[in-house]
């Protein structure tokens, strides 16, 4: 599993030895899997991404190449970034939360959970 | 997090809700597209996780003090090796021998040990294997490609939510004086579900 270029050039992202990113769990795989289509859609570019997770980074106080931990600041600046674009406004987020924790606790152990939605 | 008994209802944590909701909005958009997304994630699933469970495996093969402390208590002696999950799953290791075979499945939902393991392989999660593994185990091992004599008895454990077992494989033959880094590369993933044997050090080759 290789990556692009620009993509491996994302601070402090930690790789394997075959360039292919490292996970420690299956959310962090989601977001990151995410990210990178957002980005191909053009929602923005890598750099503004690059420059978004930096930002996040550099507060905090993680060891390079360490997986766990490192995906924390990523969904922050994620969400930001979506905000900051404008594709979403943090009450919708809130909201979908909401949604999500909602259907959950509808959801008997061991089913799918799926968001039931109203005709918004 | 906090798992009780209960299993009424499914519970995500905050960070999982965050993820699921940040999916919901794109896909809306029509920025990202679900099916494709399944994809992309699918081929990390081999990712960095498998290495984790290796130098357990190998560690214990190698250290007959760590051995008895993973048999003991494996959340311990996992997190011993910086390894912890963020839900405080408890682990427990199931060893192999001439006796016995482990095998690990999950029929109610799909809980997996990705601590250890990484990201479940996609064939963990089909209503397949979750409901075969349980009545026809040898037939699923046979599939596989694991013959194990008529006399070695398979056990098949069922992980829940709040216990995951990593199966402890059979040291390979001939490697009596290999160092644990070298022992942790014949380790696969699928030995540590029990649908794999750990690679024999004559014919490696296997990825998975």
């Amino acid at each position: 599993m290789t990556l692009p270029d620009a993509v491996k050039s994302t601070p402090r992202l930690p790789l394997d030895q075959d360039g292919g990113p490292v996970f420690s769990t299956p959310w962090e795989a989601r977001v990151f899997a995410m990210t990178l289509q957002a980005h191909e859609a053009g929602v923005f570019t890598w750099s503004e991404w690059a420059e978004s997770l930096g930002a996040e980074l550099a507060g905090d106080d993680i060891h390079d190449q360490q997986p766990q931990g490192y995906y924390d600041p990523w969904l922050n600046a994620f969400e930001k970034l979506l905000t900051r674009k404008k594709v979403t406004g943090a009450d919708q987020l809130a909201e979908l939360k909401q949604a999500w924790d909602e259907a959950a606790h509808a959801t008997p152990h061991g089913q799918p959970i799926e968001l039931k939605r109203g005709n918004t | 997090m906090s798992h009780d008994h209960d299993h009424d209802h499914s519970e995500l944590s905050d960070i999982e809700l965050r993820v699921r909701a940040l999916e919901t909005l794109l896909t809306d958009k029509g920025y990202i597209d679900p099916p494709a997304l399944d994809e992309l994630i699918e081929t990390y699933e081999t990712k960095v996780g498998p290495k984790n469970g290796a130098k357990v495996v190998a560690r214990a093969w190698s250290d007959p003090d760590y051995h008895a402390r993973l048999m003991e208590d494996a959340t311990s002696a996992i997190a011993e090796l910086g390894f912890t999950g963020r839900q405080g799953e408890h682990m427990v290791a199931v060893e192999n021998s001439a006796a016995v075979h482990n095998m690990v499945v999950c029929t109610l939902c799909s809980c997996y040990p990705w601590t250890v393991l990484g990201l479940p392989p996609v064939w963990y999660k089909s209503a397949p294997y979750r409901s075969r593994a349980v009545r026809d185990p040898r037939g699923v091992l046979a599939e596989f490609g694991v013959t194990l004599p008529d006399e070695t008895e398979v056990k098949v454990w069922d992980s829940t939510a709040e216990v995951r077992y990593l199966v402890l494989p059979l040291r390979p033959a001939g490697t009596e004086r290999w160092s644990e880094e070298k022992l942790a590369e014949l380790v696969t993933r699928d030995s540590m579900i029990g649908t794999g044997l750990a690679n024999s050090p004559f014919h490696q080759g296997s990825t998975a």
